[in-house]
């Protein structure tokens, strides 16, 4: 045996599939959960009450529901618009900036059109939040086409380029005039906003038909087909007589079109307004979202329903046991390490030293 | 077939989640404010009465309590002061802390939430939620939702609750203005003269300062932010570097009065008693006695007395005023203080009646604080 073999070796291994995969990620939860535990522990808290509180706290009531579904809503959108991105293996770190364009193009409309029928009104705000959106994708896309540009630092730093004009947009011609000199932008009238269906903003109905679309699109479309080819290799989609340009440039706008989406509905249903906390991190928490969800658009409305029950019920433990929100930050965190951490076992596996390999 | 089969584990995870938690759902129902048709004759409030234990207090807080000295903090000192006075148990104050002012969606959540606890009575205290608090208030016509420092109500379940701090300020003002030895006085302000809540404050601050020397001049520095530490120690110490040897503040943090202890100066603070964050430094503290409001508010949701009016206090009702004044003021700022703040308390006088003479050489006039956009004849903008 060789001596200088580590004591613990990396090896890779066929991809686990299937119901190996779920197993680890609920042994992932599982342990998350206990190590969650200790630390609540630690803290002095009764770690049952503290689990159960956050699950009473997203569903107790119908108030609770609807509140845990509001905060779903825009992470499952903006979800769906970096996965068509990552398809694409086109790093989209800039869903948080792509949202807030949305909301702000859409609130042009809220703000100065409010007059107009509700159906037209909601349907451009609808087109320029999705406009709005896809544009500050495509500019992403067609620098890095045209100068090669990485996509991964511009789309992040057009998020901050994103959030102070709408700063700019609040203190400025935006600004309420009716707010004595205070920096913020009026609430919408009432026809602007979006409807309420079953108590929610019908946002929710817009984000099942957006993962149905999106679903489809990427699985039985060509231009689906296309994304995958040009995220799996250039040269393969080159010799197939792919336009890569145009499939890059088309899918960065659709992916920034989706965001703008969410950006809209954030304004326009959630929030009834827009301010410079409508994206929130939402852009980046739908990046982890979409890799958990393995861009699956269902899989990954699934997860976004954990984060978003761990959210809501946070805030009610929050509340009954003066758990400060910091705490509740490093539950979230505990969790998400866990998890993906837990991916890294799918592709490989530790081999002890002295430990022969039973091939 | 397999990653199918995955997908429906994770569907069924889901529902399993919504199944375990099924029976917590139990309190579905949202206790209501009580409802106007209980009322009788004799009894003038909005709503029926409501037994002491069956109350239920929702605070909205920006930050968190914890941070010891700021504007949360005296809030909830406020808070902690209505439920000793009314005899109320922790479990019926619900606490939402660090509400951002500037997420609608938080500040809704953080709200309805409150509701869904069973708060008969909700304070918000940060202005941003101003705008949440009416649409939700329309929406609950039985939950009452109280918002400090704004502008808008309805005159039922929405009122708007503020006070006569300038009157505080004016006293305050005594105490730096003999206290100053190179009558350059300095104002750290969250905003300019297009807010007219910093901005008469700092006027009767001047006026308080000219009334007792007429030569002080206050230099005013705006950091255009509530909350912003950096920036307010910053504007103090450009302020201390103009030669003010007495700071005064309209801001959130302490830092300006950090920074007039570090530079050897003096300084009144607000919000809370800051002389223990900068007791070298701070003659004496504007500040707010929030319990005065809330525990009147509750009481009247309790007696049922609920009229649905705006509350705005002074120094009559002890709603503002000023700490304890520390040894490093002037000899005879005591007396001169208690015999403004007779005339004031007494109702005998208030800081901007009749005609003032305005930085700009104008003559201004105002019936409420909400209309003082102008600066007071002594200060200056530095």
């Amino acid at each position: 045996m060789n001596k200088r073999e580590p004591l613990i070796r990396v090896v890779g291994r066929a991809e686990r599939v299937g119901k190996q995969r779920v197993l680890l990620t609920v042994g992932a939860i599982v342990l998350a959960l206990a190590f969650g535990a200790v630390f609540l522990l630690i803290m002095g808290y009764n770690p049952l009450q503290v689990y159960a509180t956050i699950l009473s706290g997203a569903f107790r009531s119908k108030l609770a529901r609807e509140g845990t579904v509001k905060v779903m809503i825009p992470l499952v959108i903006s979800t769906l618009g970096v996965t068509l991105a990552f398809k694409m293996r086109f790093w989209n770190i800039g869903a948080e900036g792509q949202i807030i364009m949305g909301a702000a193009f859409a609130s042009y409309f809220a703000l100065y059109c409010a007059h107009w029928n509700h159906w037209v009104l909601i349907l451009v705000m609808f087109l320029a939040g999705a406009i709005g959106g896809g544009l500050w994708g495509l500019i992403a896309a067609a620098f890095k086409i045209r100068w090669g540009t990485n996509e991964t630092l511009l789309t992040l730093m057009m998020n901050y380029i994103a959030q102070h004009i709408v700063s700019y947009l609040r203190d400025g011609p935006w600004k309420d005039p009716e707010a004595a000199g205070f920096s913020k932008i009026a609430r919408f009238d009432s026809n602007a906003a979006l409807d309420k269906v079953l108590g929610v903003h019908f946002g929710w109905i817009i984000a099942i038909v957006l993962a149905v679309i999106v679903f489809v699109y990427l699985k039985y479309t060509k231009q689906g087909y296309e994304i995958a080819v040009v995220g799996e290799s250039h040269e393969t989609a080159r010799y197939a007589g792919m336009n890569i340009k145009k499939i890059t440039l088309r899918t960065m706008f659709l992916s920034g079109a989706v965001c703008g989406i969410c950006g809209m509905v954030q304004a326009t249903g959630a929030d009834v307004t827009l301010t410079t906390n409508v994206a929130g991190g939402v852009g980046f928490t739908a990046i982890i979202i979409a890799w958990l969800g393995n861009l699956n658009p269902f899989i990954s409305m699934g997860i976004a329903g954990a984060f978003s029950i761990l959210e809501k019920g946070s805030t009610v433990v929050q509340s009954s046991y003066g758990l400060s929100a910091d705490c509740a930050d490093v539950l979230q965190g505990i969790v998400l390490f866990f998890v993906v951490a837990s991916e890294f076992f799918v592709r490989y596996r530790f081999v002890l030293r002295n430990h022969k390999e039973a091939k | 077939m397999k990653k199918f089969l995955s997908m429906l584990l994770v569907v069924v995870m889901m529902a399993s989640l919504f199944v375990a938690c099924a029976p917590a759902a139990k309190e579905e129902e949202t206790v209501s404010a009580g409802t106007s048709e209980e009322n009788t004759e004799e009894s003038k409030g909005l709503f029926a009465p409501i037994a002491k234990e069956d109350i239920k207090v929702g605070v909205i807080h920006i930050t968190d309590p914890a941070e010891g000295s700021g504007y949360t903090y005296t809030h909830d000192q406020g808070i902690v002061g209505m439920q000793k006075a009314l005899g109320l148990a922790d479990e019926q104050i619900i606490r939402k802390n660090n509400v951002n002012d500037s997420d609608t969606t938080a500040i809704e959540n953080a709200i309805l939430e409150c509701i869904e606890e069973g708060c008969n009575i909700i304070f918000a205290t940060s202005w941003g939620y101003m705008d949440t608090c009416e649409a939700i208030a329309e929406e609950y016509p039985d939950v009452i939702i109280c918002h400090g420092t704004g502008y808008k109500s309805n005159g039922k379940n929405f009122i708007n609750y503020f006070g006569r701090i300038y009157q505080a300020r004016y006293l305050s003002g005594i105490a730096a203005g003999l206290k100053t030895k190179t009558n350059k006085i300095g104002y750290v302000g969250a905003w300019g003269t297009d807010n007219a809540e910093v901005t008469s404050g700092c006027n009767a601050f001047a006026m308080g300062v000219y009334s007792v020397n007429p030569d002080a001049e206050v230099y005013v520095k705006v950091t255009n932010s509530w909350f912003d530490p950096e920036g307010e120690g910053a504007a103090a110490q450009a302020l201390i570097d103009l030669g003010c040897d007495v700071l005064s503040q309209h801001c959130d943090t302490p830092n300006p009065m950090l920074a007039a202890e570090k530079a050897g100066v003096y300084g009144v603070g607000y919000n809370s008693d800051m002389a223990k964050d900068a007791p070298k430094a701070v003659l004496t503290s504007t500040i707010w006695n929030w319990d005065i409001f809330y525990t009147w508010a509750v009481q009247c949701v309790i007696d049922g007395t609920w009229t649905g009016e705006n509350y705005y206090g002074g120094l009559a009702e002890g709603f503002v005023g000023i700490s304890e004044l520390s040894d490093l003021c002037e000899d005879g700022t005591a007396e001169a203080i208690k015999e403004a703040q007779d005339k004031i308390a007494s109702g005998e006088w208030d800081v901007f009646d009749g005609e003032i003479e305005t930085n700009t050489g104008d003559k201004a006039t105002s019936e409420h604080y909400s209309d003082v956009n102008w600066y007071f004849k002594t200060v200056k903008e530095a």
